[in-house]
This record gives structure tokens, sequence and C-alpha cells, in this order.
């Protein structure tokens, strides 16, 4: 592992002296003079015509503020990112998605109105003596039940609760194939609804000020500058110029945090209204019905082979939840970064995949950690240890028959993605090497004769990351660039602070991205500063998600240093008095070719602020440069994840045994950090495979809306996971730091191979997740049943 | 109608006036102005909230402030001394036990009270000693190898 501070250097986190001490600043810690307080009042029905709200009672309550309904509010509605077509062409139905709602509710906690207080507990109370009539009506909750002819219709424009019937791939070669397969392989699953959860819930302060009219927000945001285009342009009509989003730090996101939400409106456009600081932070309840969802998804899927188990073609039937109103980036989820992950590491030649995506009366559901890619790999992977079974093939086996091979890049796959580099029998290797996968046969021996089932099971994901080439996914209906900035301020003794659009609530880029500028520069990190979630400080920025800062924001990072030693050349050469292509610059020091003429970084820092000796004619002082980087491509992480479990056949428990995990990142900045973002996706994934689901009644009701009832994985639900880099990596060809993104693979790998294993122990050929110890008794002792036939 | 409470906190002696119905962590953070102890539930679940009350790790959501009237609290702020990290705090950092740093002041204080108790906590033991609290972003791998090295650095 390399010494130092610079790129592939286990560099320990500069951010963690501030979360270790309780100094760091969440949204929530933050408070401003004079600030007031909001309550949400959230509709306790799943779909409910409001018939009157009755103000009366609240107002009279002590430390009254104001309270604001539907009616008082009339703003833009919240938008949608990305519009998708049906298949026909025509658009998605794109319901309006008011701030406070207009006549009807159509989700439990959807907001009805807030109510501001002197204090918190003055605000709840009030909030509590608010009267509001409802009528309430047939909900539509499900998705096989909302698509049903003659269920409640959740929006009158989407008929069948319809939102779009859109597909990708080429339908007619996908029949051909099937016709004439030697075999099909078929299965049917559910991709279980998960509730993100991530540890801080969400909070945002308002607050206007009287002499500039300026706003500003404070909020648990994981893209401010996307939060104040979109708040800014279609929500509120405030300019840029007069908005300030501030997004502190962030505890945590996995996605729920990308998405502009009704709070941050809401206390933005009242602060305006009453002209003091409106503080709103969720209770955890609050975060279940408000946080946009993830995952829930239902499909039927179909392999055809040929006689010696090569997969021919794919045929895919999907209906996604959308919930009640589209999300920010509801829509492109199943769709764009679904199902265009259907060829996963497979030469799969034709590829047909239909998404209906359904209205239903519950929570939004959007981007959660993976978005779309843990739904193709969980289908995939799954599918193909069916195909397996089918084909009696060893799963591994069946596996490598079909990989990309490493010779075949750039491959081309069926659904639109082009990959450009990839190595997958080198992490399949290395995963069966870690786990012992030829000792199996014998472990499972060894744990049939304490009367256990053991199973093993492999998953070799492919993630598309580094999110997005903007002309691509404009093209395909995304409504803006997905590009990143960063600026470089090099100060005139020579330190440096980085402004960049990427944001951290986890991540450590303070840490990361400083490596990047030390290796670059030569500065030692204590004189690196990155500045992050802040759009009064920082330019641009697209924020961080779809594991795509240190590919984009890094890449825009790389881009402006470059710029910085390119104008540092110039006036080094001046200083030296040589040409400047004779002029490199190499550990910090400005150096002339072959000479021991040098002048350090710091040197030309100074000149630049200090232009007494300068090419003044040529070249403005400063040393300040910015840069935008938009993607030539998506990054394609991979690799191979592989779970063995133990089953006990009278409780049902299922213990991880062992959890393998073999990724191919292409470079890595900081190792440490990168094995640290795959153990926790790896445990979200085994969290969603094992132990979470989100449960609605058919009324609507959210049944899993606390920790009582929503099981969040705990430290000893896991074993310790071995978690290793590729011994083969292959570096991404299209951005210059040849990396790919690491924050969601965990997520995405995981799911399948716990699954896999559970059916291999269980003998079953399929099972839902998660995989309580329920389903596992009873598939167990069915199993009994069998084998004692 | 408001009451007042007293205690120490980190060593200080404190006062303040609350409502009755006020949470002891609400009194740190809100009246103290002790931010570092966080909240991330409403059922006494996450333990983002855990501080000593006597030297006792507690979730201070769980109970009033006027119940630790008299009390000696330690909170996250209270650890290091003299700028220098508890080494409970220092095994977190070298070992990368934690992300966002939400669950973190609440997962050191309850690392600190298990060591007091077990100097040489098993893999295991730490892992259902940390039932009570959840962290969402480091899959508790590192939190776990972390309190096997804070515990030995206490001994
Ligand atoms: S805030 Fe105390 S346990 Fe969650
Ligand atoms: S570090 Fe984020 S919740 Fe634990």
């Amino acid at each position: 592992m390399p010494e130092g501070t610079g790129i592939g250097a286990s560099v320990r986190r500069r951010e963690d002296a501030r979360f270790l001490t309780g100094s760091g600043t969440y949204t929530d810690d933050i408070n401003r003079p004079g600030q007031t307080y909001a309550v949400m009042v959230r509709s306790p029905h799943a779909h409910a015509k409001i018939k009157k709200i009755d103000k009366s009672k609240a107002s009279a309550m002590p430390g009254f503020v104001a309270c604001f309904t539907g009616d008082d509010m009339k703003v833009g509605g919240l938008p949608c990112g990305w519009l998708v077509k049906n298949q026909d062409g025509t658009p998605m139905v794109e319901p309006p998605h008011p701030v406070l709602a207009q006549e009807y509710v159509r989700h439990v906690g959807d907001i009805v109105a807030v109510v501001i207080g002197e204090t918190k507990q003055q605000a709840r109370d009030a909030a509590d003596a608010l009267v509001v009539d409802y009528g309430v009506m047939p909900a539509a909750v499900s998705l096989k039940e909302a698509v049903k002819p003659g269920a409640p219709q959740v929006w009158e424009q989407a008929k069948g609760n319809i939102c779009y019937d859109w597909g990708l791939g080429d339908k007619a070669a996908v029949d051909a194939a099937f016709a004439k397969a030697a075999k099909v392989a078929k299965l049917d699953l559910v991709n279980n609804r998960l509730i993100p959860n991530a540890m801080e819930p969400r909070a945002a302060i308002g607050e206007f000020d009287r002499a500039t009219g300026d706003y500003t927000l404070y909020t648990t945001s994981q893209n401010p500058h996307v939060i104040r285009l979109l708040m800014g342009a279609f929500v509120l009509s405030i300019p840029e110029s007069k908005l300030r989003i501030v997004a502190p730090d962030v505890g945590g996101g996995f996605g729920s945090k990308i998405f502009h939400y009704a709070e941050e409106a809401i206390v933005t456009w009242a602060t305006g209204q009453i002209k003091k600081p409106i503080k709103w932070t969720a209770e955890r309840s609050e975060s279940f019905m408000s946080d946009a969802h993830g995952r829930d998804h239902v499909s039927h899927a179909e392999m055809a082979m040929d006689k010696d188990g090569k997969f021919l073609a794919l045929r895919v039937e999907t209906l996604a939840n959308m919930g009640a109103y589209l999300s920010t980036f509801s829509t492109c989820v199943p769709t764009y970064l679904y199902a265009t992950l259907l060829a996963g590491v497979y030469t799969t030649p034709a590829i047909f995949c239909n998404v209906k995506a359904v209205f239903t009366n519950t929570v939004p559901v959007d981007a959660y950690r993976g978005a779309g890619r843990p739904e193709a790999t969980f289908m995939l992977e799954r599918l193909v240890d069916v195909c397996a079974k089918e084909m009696k093939m060893d799963p591994a086996e069946i596996r490598r028959k079909n990989f990309i091979q490493p010779s075949q890049f750039p491959y081309q796959t069926p659904v639109a993605l082009q990959y450009d580099t990839g190595n997958y029998d080198a992490t399949l290797d290395m995963a069966l090497k870690m786990i012992d996968y030829k000792g199996f046969p014998a472990r499972k021996e060894a744990a049939a004769k304490k009367g256990k089932l053991r199973g093993i099971g492999i998953s070799c994901y492919i993630e598309a990351c580094g999110i997005a080439p903007s002309a691509v996914v404009g093209s395909l209906g995304a409504r803006a660039g997905l590009y990143e900035c960063a600026n470089v301020r090099v100060h005139p003794t020579g330190s440096v602070s980085i402004f960049t659009g990427s944001h951290a609530h986890g991540q450590g880029h303070e840490t990361t991205f400083a490596q990047v500028v030390s290796e670059k520069l030569g500065v030692p990190l204590e004189q690196i500063d990155i500045v992050h979630g802040d759009t009064g400080k920082i330019a641009f920025g697209m924020g961080t998600y779809g594991s795509r800062s240190i590919a984009v924001g890094g890449a825009a990072l790389v881009k402006a240093l470059d710029k910085v030693i390119a104008k540092g050349k110039k006036i080094a050469a001046h200083l030296m008095e040589a040409s400047e292509k004779d002029v490199e610059f190499k550990d910090g020091k400005f150096q002339v070719a072959g000479t021991d003429k040098a002048k350090t970084f710091g040197e030309v820092a100074l000149t630049a602020y200090v232009p007494h000796n300068y090419p003044i004619t040529e070249l403005e002082p400063g040393l300040e440069e910015q840069a935008f980087y938009d993607p030539l491509n998506f990054t394609y992480p991979s690799g191979c994840y592989i779970a063995e479990v133990e089953i006990d056949k009278d409780t049902g428990t299922i213990e991880v045994a062992r959890f393998v995990a073999s990724d191919d990142f292409g470079k890595i900045i900081n190792p440490m950090i990168v094995e640290g973002q795959v153990h926790g996706g790896i445990a979200q994934g085994l969290g969603q495979a094992m132990l979470e689901t989100c449960v609605y009644d058919k009324d609507g009701q959210l049944l899993t809306g606390s920790y009582n009832d929503y099981a969040m994985p705990r430290a000893d639900d896991f074993p310790s996971f071995e978690v290793q880099h590729s011994d083969k990596p292959t570096p991404c060809t299209h951005n210059p730091l040849g990396v790919k993104g690491c924050g969601e693979a965990g997520a995405i790998g995981s799911p399948p191979a716990l699954i896999n294993a559970i059916c291999n122990a269980l003998g079953v050929g399929h099972m839902d997740m998660p995989a309580t110890n329920e389903k596992i008794w009873r598939a167990a002792n069915a199993h009994a049943a069998r084998a004692a036939e | 109608m408001p009451t007042t409470v007293s205690m120490t906190v980190n060593g200080k002696k404190v006062s303040g006036q609350v409502e009755p119905r006020t949470l002891l962590v609400q009194f740190i953070r809100e009246t103290l102005g002790l931010t570092g102890t966080h909240v991330g539930c409403d059922t006494s679940q996450c333990g983002a909230c855990v501080v000593h009350v006597d030297g006792k790790s507690v979730k201070s959501c769980t109970m009033l402030a006027a119940q630790a009237e008299g009390a000696n609290v330690l909170t996250i702020e209270g650890l290091a001394t003299d700028g220098k990290l508890h080494p409970m705090q220092e095994a977190f950092r070298e070992h990368h036990g934690l992300q966002c740093g939400f669950c973190t002041p609440g997962m050191v204080m309850s690392a600190i009270d298990l060591v007091k108790n077990n100097k040489n906590p098993s893999e295991h033991e730490i892992r259902e000693w940390l039932e009570g609290n959840i962290c969402r972003c480091t899959g508790y791998h590192n939190i776990v190898k972390a309190i096997a090295a804070g515990a030995k650095a206490m001994a």
C-alpha cells in the first residue's frame, strides 16, 4: 500500500476529528436568531378528500405563530426530473405534485398544513389542535391490486393507474431466439419495498433576510444546487441569486436526500411570510411516511438458452411502484437505471424489457442506494441460478460460460450501454478462492452432521455509475445535465481551497479529494481545504448520488488542477526565463527539464498574487481555476460476491457464515474508505435480503412505521465481511483518474448472493426477500417433508 | 409550568428551566447547546442519543431531564481531555469506524460502557452489545474492529 497522502494511500479521515468529538454541524444542530418551529400536519388516510380545515382552535393555542394550508400556499408543484415515454412514443402521465395538498390527500403522510409555533412543543400542541375533516376514499395500495380492472384510481388522468408503459430492446429478436431455444428458465420475483432510513432524520431551516430579500435554506441534502434550481425555478420562483442552499454535515443519504421535498419549499416560502427563521426536523415516524421509499418491483423473467447453457435471449416484464406522486428521479429508476443493466456481465445477444410504472396511494418511490441496478442484478443473478439448476450446471460454470471476455471491450450490450472495460473471470476466480469453493461440499456435510443446512450463493454484478453523460441522458428524457463542477483556489502563500459540487454525507470526500490535490500539486493535506455543500460558496454542482463523486466530481477537480498547473508553468517559465514548453511540474516543483533550475509551487503562487516580475501582458494575476466535467460514458464497476449460510431447520434462523466480496473499481484513491463503502453497501443489501420490508395494509396504512416494526439490520445480524479488490483491476478508460465509483456496489451485489445461498441450502427454486425466519422455516420443513417421501 | 433542573455535565455544574415533559436529550441539545448527542428515532431504538449518567450508558431520549436531577452526565463532548482523543475515539478514527458520523457519538459512548464491564470483549460480545445502536453506513464491520482495538487501548 502506498505510504503518504497521495492516491492509493489509506489516509485516515480528516472529517473524523469533528464527528468523534461531537462538533459536527448537522442541520438540526443549527439555530438561527428568533427561530420558530414548524410541524407538518400529515394525512392519516391513504386517499381522501379534504372537506374542511378549521384553524380556529390551533390559532388560539399559546405560542401559535402561523398556519398555512394548500389554499394559502399557491406555488408551483414539485417537479419530476425525467420524462419517460411510452412504447408508442407518447409521454408518461405526469400529475401535479403540490407542496401542500390541494383538495385531496393521496398517501398516509401527505402534508395537509404546516403549523408554526414559538417553541417546538407549542408548534406540536397547536398542530394537534388543527381540525381537518376528511372524506375517506378507497385506496390503491399494492402493485398487483392497483393494476386490476376497477381498482381505485390514484389520478383520474392515469387510466388503470399506469404512469407509463415503456420498453427497451429488440422484441422481435427476443421472440425469434425463444422460438429456437433448447431450454427456457423462468422466474417470478418481487423486489421488496424498502425505507431508506439514513440515521439523521431530514430537517430544514428557512431564513429570510429583510435587508437583502435573500432566502437561505439549510437542508439535509445530497445536492444543494439541484435543490436551489428545482425549488427556485419551479416551485417558489425565486431567482438563484436570491436563494442560498446550505447542506452542512449530513447524516447519511443513500439516495433519500437527493430529492426536492415539500418541507424544504414550505419552510422557505413560510419564512418569507412571517419574516422569522423556521426550523423543521422530522421525527423518525415522519421519515417513515415521507422520505421517498425504494425498490418495489414485481417481475416475471425468462431466459432462453441453447443446449449447452449459453444465454440466447432474456425477456422481462416488470411492474414498478411510483407511489402517489412522481418524486424527482422516480421515473428513470425502473427504466434507464434498471433495464439498461439487464445484460449484466453476460453476452446475452437479445434482450427485451417492458416496464409499467404504477401509481398507488403510498409514499413516492425513488432512488435508494443502487437505484434500479439492485433490482436488475437481483433479477438477473437469481435467474442465472435458475438457469444453472435447469441445465444441471454449476452456478459458477454457467456464469463463466456466458461472461463477456476481456477481448470484447468496448462491448455494446443490446440494452443501450457500452461497457468500456472489465474482467469478470478475475473477480469470480478471486471470490471462489476466498471462500474455498471447492471445500464447500465438505462444509455442507459437516453442517448436516450438526443438523444444519448449509448453502452457498454467487452473484456477479455490474453497475453503471459515474452518472452521467449529459447528452446521452438528455436524449433519454433527463431534464438536467449531469456534469460536475470544481474550483481550485490557490491562496498567495500556497494553501489551497477546493470548492466542489459533490457533497459528502459519509463518503469522506474531505479526505479523498484532498488526496487527489496533494498528489497532483504536491501540497501537504493540512494546507488543503475541501469546501462542499453551500451554494453561496460553490459555483455550481449536481451533487452526490449514483456513485458519481470521484468519477465525475473527481474528474472535474483534476481538470481544474491541470489548469492551475498550466498557468503555473507560464509563471514559472517567466521567473526562470525559460521556455514554457521546457518547464515540467513534478513533486510540487516547476523545473526546467534537464536542469536543476526550479521554482516551488509556493513561490509560483506568491508570484501570481504579487506580480512584480510577471508576464502581465499575457497573463492575469491570481491563481484560481474552475472546470466543469461532463463524462463521456458511464463507468462500470463490477465484481463477484459469495455468501455462505447455515440454516437451523427447527427455528428457521439463518446465520451468514461468511460473506466474501471481490470488486473491480478500477483505480482506487483510498482503499480504507472504499472498503468501508463496500461494508456498508453489503449490510444494506443483506438487510434487504434478510430483514427489511415496507408493509402497507390494504387500506394504505403503513404498518412498518417505526423501528418497532421495520427490521433494521443490527450488528449481531452479520459476520465480519471479507472484502478484497480485484487483483486484475480494469481502470476506467475515459476519465482522468481511471476510477469507477464504489458507493453502491455492496447494495447491488449482495441480495442475490444471499438468496442464492438460501435457495441452495434449502433446495428450493426461489424465495422472495426478505428471507425471514418464518419463510425459511416453512421452506425447510416442506423440504424435510419432501426428503422423507 | 417550567421547573429548574440541575446536574453536572462533562464536569461542569449546569442548571436550566425546562417543561416537565422535557427529555434529557432535549435538555442536553437545546438548553445546553451540546449538539454532539443526536436524536435518530422516536421509539428509543437507535442509540444515537447515548450518554453516560452516573457512569452508565443511557439512551438520553428515554429519560426526562428532571430524572437526571443531581446526576453526573458525560456526553461525547466531554470525552477528549486536553485536546487528546479518548482511546475509544482514537480507535474509531484509526479503524474507520464512522462514515456520516451521526450514530458515532452514541456508538462511542456505548462502547466505552461495554469495555468498562468487559475488558476484552469478543467480536460476538461486541455485536450483541451493539443491539441498541443502529448504524446505517458502516455495516458495523469497522465499528466492531474499532471497539476491539479501543478495548485493548483502554486496558
Ligand atoms: S434517539 Fe434515543 S434511541 Fe433513538
Ligand atoms: S456512520 Fe452513519 S449512521 Fe453510523
